[in-house]
């Protein structure tokens, strides 16, 4: 039962992780109607950015972040309007294949940049655990939660009870209504960029710390695409919701379904994609997704 | 298919022929002399870019017919050409089959595996059908790596020298020269499909599935259709591939493979056949360029920038055809040749 327990818990902070990242796409898609596979590019980018200010630099914790926050904001102001802004308009499938590119870009300014190295700093995070009866918190489930939550609760207020956000909430039920009563769409859309890339980047500074960083963490994003299909690609609580399912129920099953495997396994690569293909087959719209309706 | 004044066809044979006039057939003869005579001049390295292109080409008609002329995108076409790559690989190293009978049947298992992960494509399109052929790439990888005893896992497995219908492949030229030649078949096939019945059929899904299903096209079958005809091209690209190495690995067929085909689609023109070729001879000589600036960019930025620049190259110049250019090269072309054809006016 320990067992169990422990593989919950772990599955836990995993979750809270993906949850992290699918929150970055489901903004975007829910202002701009634009898919950002580029997400675990991000994603890996501030884990290399945190390494960068904490290790090279040798930046206290708050600096680095600070540091690592306002690189993602530039990011993000640059991708959208560099690459997102001249697509407007233009069909869905543009922008998708958009980010698949800008996915292989970052991959590559990351192997440019950082040597595409193993890189891990995970003694400057601060050290904090917890233990219930038998089952002990690893500190990254610790702060992972702790960090999610706080995010979710920052964007939850600014999405309820700013003007902004507001904004934000018009330009996602109708672009051309909300230009014509004066807000500016491209502003949104800047903005919205730039979430995604600071909720990115503080989801890879902590992914960083738990897991070292290296080019393959950009999988996760991949990943973080069942949790997104799974809650429904247009809302925040479902990716949250969707994300702790996800988290644990990978955890059990290669926790308990690996050793069963003839070649060692390795569920926990493919689980989210098994998942996502059913989901897709069963209920495309996921569990909290608007359905839509098509017609010609 | 714009032609120059005078062109005109006074029979029904003329009408259907791919080249109608006498300065393409002396532009295909130049082209076919210059492809054929590589061997002569290249260098190794060149030889070895000129027979993956030609394989790449093979995989990318194939995605061309199912993303770019039935709209059905595909972010798992490595995974199929892995299906296909294996496949071969197990039935020449296992159990003696000639090449050519090989590669075939891993064309047609590729197909078939194509078509079970085609199924969603009946519910769902658009950016959800991505995430599934996304999943299907993961499935497929994972399931080889588990049934070890066939595929032996991450080792790879080596297969014997090709054994083709006239006598058995020793040298690279002679590939080369077999994997051209089948380039260009493929290249026929696939422009010939595309003027079927069922390639204007998919092209009606493309442009409105609903739409073309009011109009009497049967959905179920076409999409499944378009799905194997393209997988078709991926798995017997994929054995060639395996071939051209003589061995087979699940790292030859990665991921990104799949982004690439996808962005050859559109530096080339997404759905023109010319233009799949054009793309996917711009992207790979990309990233060749990438690899032979390796050595020097090594010294001044560090030893893997090469690695990073064959993603970086080709991803941009994926963002900048999308930007200022999104119906790609075929498109430039066609507007060069209006220009010449019309000038002085």
């Amino acid at each position: 039962m320990t067992y169990f327990f422990q593989l919950v818990v772990t599955g836990l902070s995993l979750g809270m992780m993906y949850a992290l990242i699918g929150i970055g796409f489901v903004i975007i898609f829910k202002c701009s109607q634009a898919f950002n596979i580029a997400s675990g590019q991000i994603v890996m980018i501030g884990g290399y950015l945190a390494y960068t200010f904490l290790i090279s630099y040798a930046l206290p914790l708050w600096a680095s972040i600070i540091a690592a926050i306002a690189v993602a904001i530039v990011l993000g102001l640059v991708i959208e309007r560099l690459a997102v802004r001249p697509l407007l308009g233009q069909p869905v499938l543009s922008v998708v294949m958009m980010t698949i590119a800008l996915a292989g870009v970052l991959d590559g300014v990351a192997i440019m940049g950082w040597g595409g190295e193993y890189l891990t700093y995970h003694k400057s995070l601060p050290n904090i655990s917890l233990s219930i009866g038998s089952v002990s918190v690893p500190p990254s489930s610790l702060l992972g939660l702790i960090v999610s939550v706080i995010v979710v609760a920052i964007l939850m207020f600014v999405f309820r009870f700013t003007k902004i956000g507001l904004a934000m909430r018009a330009t996602a039920e109708d672009e051309q209504v909300t230009r014509s009563l004066g807000i500016k769409a491209t502003t949104v859309y800047a903005l919205v960029w730039v979430i995604a890339c600071v909720v990115g980047v503080s989801g890879g500074v902590l992914l960083g710390g738990v897991s070292g960083v290296s080019p393959p963490l950009s999988d996760i994003g991949l990943k973080a695409l069942a949790v997104v299909i799974l809650g429904g690609l247009d809302s925040i609580g479902g990716a949250i919701v969707a994300g702790i399912i996800l988290g644990i129920l990978e955890n059990l099953a290669s926790g308990y379904l690996d050793p069963l495997m003839p070649s060692g396994g390795g569920l926990a690569n493919v689980f989210p994609f098994i998942v996502m293909l059913l989901v897709l087959v069963i209920k495309p719209h996921g569990l909290f997704g608007l359905k839509r309706i098509e017609r010609v | 298919m714009s032609l120059p004044s005078g062109t005109f066809a006074q029979s029904y044979g003329q009408d259907m022929a791919l080249v109608r006039t006498k300065g393409k057939w002396v532009f295909f003869a130049i082209l076919l002399v210059f492809v054929f005579t590589i061997p002569q001049w290249a260098s190794n390295s060149t030889l070895t870019l000129a027979t993956v292109i030609g394989i790449t080409i093979i995989a990318a008609h194939g995605l061309n017919i199912l993303t770019g002329n039935c709209g059905l995108v595909s972010m798992g076409h490595s995974g199929f050409m892995m299906v296909g790559g294996y496949t071969a690989a197990i039935l020449s190293s296992k159990t003696a089959t000639p090449f050519w009978a090989a590669a075939l049947v891993a064309a047609l298992v590729a197909g078939v595996v194509g078509i079970i992960f085609g199924l969603p494509s009946l519910r769902i399109k658009g950016f959800y059908l991505i995430m599934a052929t996304v999943a299907a790439y993961f499935i497929i990888s994972w399931l080889i790596l588990q049934f070890r005893g066939l595929t032996n896992g991450t080792d790879g497995l080596t297969l014997p020298r090709a054994n083709v219908l006239f006598g058995t492949i020793t040298t690279k030229n002679q590939y080369f020269y077999m994997v051209m030649v089948l380039t260009i078949l493929a290249t026929i096939v696939a422009k010939n499909i595309l003027r079927t019945r069922a390639g204007r059929a998919f092209v009606a899904i493309r442009d409105n599935d609903l739409a073309a299903e009011v109009m009497g096209v049967n959905l179920f079958s076409y999409k499944l259709l378009a799905f194997f005809i393209g997988c078709l091209f991926a798995g017997f690209a994929g054995a060639l591939s395996v071939q051209f190495y003589s061995f087979a690995n699940i790292e030859q067929f990665p991921f990104f493979d799949s982004v690439w085909l996808l962005g050859m689609l559109i530096v080339g023109g997404m759905g023109s056949t010319s233009g799949t070729i054009y793309g996917v001879i711009a992207i790979k000589v990309l990233q060749q360029l990438a690899t032979k600036m390796g050595p020097s960019l090594a010294t001044l930025v560090n030893v893997q920038a090469a690695v990073g620049l064959a993603l970086i190259l080709p991803g941009l110049a994926i963002i900048l055809f999308l930007i200022f250019a999104p119906h790609g090269i075929a498109q430039i072309w066609e507007r060069v040749k209006n220009y010449y054809q019309l000038w002085p006016y």
